[in-house]
């Protein structure tokens, strides 16, 4: 469905600021493509129009970056991805049992969205939590140490509309529009919600302490230069 | 003397809010940053090549040399790019410390800035962390807030624009030239070298790209010194880094210590295996990493001793897998991942990594020959070396290195018909019932 003026109008508007960021406008492209998923839920003809004619590039520029990012979607994405690393330690921590009972009980496949609209299931790649395996991302949230019961839950509460709050996050996952809207660089407010660090993210910090371990002192002297160079 | 723990990023990571502004400063943030300001450029590029402080991001590349290499300043622009992609797997170091402090990164971009003389600098991060990026959002608004980012900075005349800049999903955006791409707003895929990001990086203009890590290092060795650094480490490795140990521990997560320490006094931190189990393989740095195995529990984790022995320190992603663990399922899930992110430009990786997913599917459900393997071997070989970037040479890592160790698990799965193991017992969950 075309943008009606006034939606038109406020995302060009949004996508201007983004491209001020940067000393070549291009740049703004790929946030500027998170920030039509944050309208339409996906990045649409639309979109890709939109994101061309304000950068002065064409359609056709436009969709080979959009197709090459997984992130963005030709598709109309649920409210909620729930992505399932299937990565090689996650999927033997637990990720490949999580993702066939998740498939099983949303009788979706790779990629589906449930008829309500509501979930995505997709598998992911390494999401740079692997001390917490296995991990289920929400809308690009952590969830860890999931179990095959645990991702049910997870998927029937947000499907249910419940708030539900990651294990490192905000104190509730947002929709997918929203999350997107961030990732083009717009803050919501919720930066300072949730934890610094999950437990695993703190056993050496916690461990030194324990034992009394700490780096060593700096030196009296002011720093220098005139260290011993290495080879 | 047994190695010890070396809290420095890490310090005070369990404060509450330890994210904030005002915690990194009543931990003695942005002093590092009067420090630096109060000396030339130069003289900073000189500490941080004195300290030997090399790339975290897995090439080990020594970054004040890396800094040297901009060319003098000639009026226009100049760059640095700090790579935030974070995705090879096993890797999960920055996200965690992003999350906890991203102050420390912040100090550490304005040192370095000013040291090369940018006044433009970004960070890019992996799109798939939002609440990372909410962080780092934050993060730069306290400290242009604060006047440690923005115009005239601390009053000291340097200038510093700071743009977060999120990616969209691609493990290749982490190659540092596919990354200028990328952030140049086209597809990810890497730049013929030479020229050097440092002569021709972003905009084609001089660009340094460093890893989150190696630049969050920078405050503590402008605040302590170069001499206190390379005590700490070994002699051509030094200073101190995050291990991340992921798998089948007892206590997974991050432990920051000197490099050179090794997996067997990792493990002795984190409780050991679980349970009455056996250390089978593990990486030292990473998927790309050729595997380890028992035999090297010993190795010292640093970049020579690791490479002399077979492999790489990369990112000190200690993935470790017990006996539960069927090695062919592990490296033809590493294959997939390989062939899912190669970005297509160059033949020897793209249909390398097709052909080795073919045959390892096979292998896995049984249905190969022992011929496959030489197979297996053969396409390595025309992949390693021949590939535009390392992504390819990487995802031959694990094939060569587990037919090194396991040629017989390999060749058991075909007389047994498909996989001897079972998935369940793997799992976090084993034991408990699914
Ligand atoms: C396929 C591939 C993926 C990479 N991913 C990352 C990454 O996520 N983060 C990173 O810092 N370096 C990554 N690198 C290494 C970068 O190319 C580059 O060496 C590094 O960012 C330089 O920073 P450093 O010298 O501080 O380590 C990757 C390299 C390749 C070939
Ligand atoms: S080695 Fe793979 S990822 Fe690298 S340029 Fe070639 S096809 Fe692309």
């Amino acid at each position: 469905m075309p943008f009606t003026d006034t939606v038109r109008e406020r995302l060009s508007a949004d996508a201007r600021e983004i491209m001020a960021r940067y000393p070549e406008p291009r740049s703004a492209l790929l946030p500027m493509l998170h920030l039509m998923q944050s309208e339409e839920g996906f990045v649409s003809g639309d979109g890709i129009a939109l994101c061309a004619e304000l950068l002065g590039l064409s359609t056709a520029e436009v969709s080979a970056v959009a197709t090459f990012y997984s992130q963005f979607k030709r598709r109309p994405n649920g409210d909620y991805t729930i992505g399932v690393c299937t990565n090689t330690l996650c999927a033997i921590m637990g990720g490949d049992a999580i993702f066939s009972a998740l498939q099983k009980h949303l009788g979706l496949g790779d990629g589906e969205t449930t008829p309500d609209g509501k979930i995505t299931l997709e598998r992911v790649e390494c999401n740079a939590g692997c001390d917490y395996a296995p991990v289920v991302m929400a809308n690009w949230e952590f969830f860890d140490n999931q179990t095959p019961q645990s991702a049910k839950a997870l998927a029937d509460g947000l499907r249910l509309g419940e708030d539900i709050a990651p294990t490192r996050g905000a104190s509730k996952v947002c929709t997918f529009k929203e999350i997107s809207r961030v990732l083009a660089g717009f803050s919501d407010g919720r930066a300072d919600e949730g934890v610094g660090a999950g437990p695993a993210t703190l056993r050496g910090t916690e461990l030194a302490r324990e034992r009394g371990w700490t780096a060593p002192s700096a030196p009296a002297t002011a720093p220098t230069t005139t260290g011993e160079q290495e080879g | 003397m047994a190695t010890t723990l070396t809290p420095i990023l890490s310090e005070f990571w369990d404060e509450p809010e330890s994210w904030t502004l005002r915690t990194y400063e009543s931990h003695g943030g942005y002093q590092a940053l009067r420090t630096a300001l109060a000396r030339k450029p130069e003289e900073i590029v000189d500490l941080v090549k004195a300290s030997g402080l090399r790339g975290r991001g897995g090439a080990g590349f020594p970054a004040g040399l890396k800094w040297s290499f901009l060319p003098a300043p000639d009026g226009g622009p100049r760059y640095l790019v700090v790579n935030a992609d974070e995705s090879e797997p096993g890797t999960c170091k920055d996200i965690p410390l992003l999350m906890a402090s991203p102050q420390t990164l912040l100090e550490g971009m304005v040192i370095a800035c000013y040291a090369i003389r940018a006044e433009r600098a970004f960070v890019y991060l992996r799109g798939e962390v939002v609440h990372v990026y909410r962080r780092l959002l934050r993060a730069l608004e306290e400290a242009r807030g604060a006047g440690y980012v923005g115009r005239n900075i601390l009053g000291s005349g340097f200038d510093l624009e700071i743009v977060m800049h999120a990616g969209a999903g691609a493990y290749i955006c982490g190659e540092e030239t596919a990354l200028l791409d990328s952030l140049e707003g086209r597809r990810g895929q890497p730049r013929l070298k030479p020229p050097f990001p440092a002569v021709a990086g972003l905009y084609s203009r001089p660009t340094v790209v460093n890893n989150v890590e190696s630049i969050a290092s920078v405050p503590s060795i402008v605040h302590n010194g170069p001499d206190w650094f390379q005590d700490m480490g070994t002699e051509r490795s030094t200073g101190f880094g995050l291990f991340s140990l992921s798998g089948h521990v007892k206590r997974p997560g991050q432990y920051e210590a000197p490099l050179g320490i090794t997996l067997r006094e990792l493990l002795d931190m984190a409780g050991g295996l679980r349970d009455g189990n056996e250390l089978k393989f593990w990486t030292p740095g990473g998927s790309s990493t050729p595997l380890f195995t028992a035999e090297h529990l010993d190795v010292p984790l640093d970049f020579e001793s690791v490479a002399a022995a077979g492999s790489m320190l990369g990112t000190r992603a200690l993935q470790i897998f017990d006996h539960t663990t069927c090695v062919v399922r592990a490296v033809l899930r590493w294959m997939e991942f390989y062939q899912h992110e190669s970005c297509g430009k160059c033949t020897p990786c793209r249909e390398g990594t097709y052909w080795m997913t073919q045959v390892l599917r096979s292998l896995e459900a049984g249905e190969g020959s022992p011929e496959d393997l030489d197979k297996l071997l053969d396409v390595c070989d025309n992949v390693l070396g021949r590939s535009f970037c390392p992504l390819g040479d990487g995802a031959t890592s694990c094939v060569t290195s587990s037919l090194q160790y396991f040629r017989d698990e390999y060749l058991s799965h075909l007389t047994h018909g498909g996989c001897p193991f079972d998935p369940m017992e793997s799992t976090l969950f084993a034991g408990a019932s699914a």
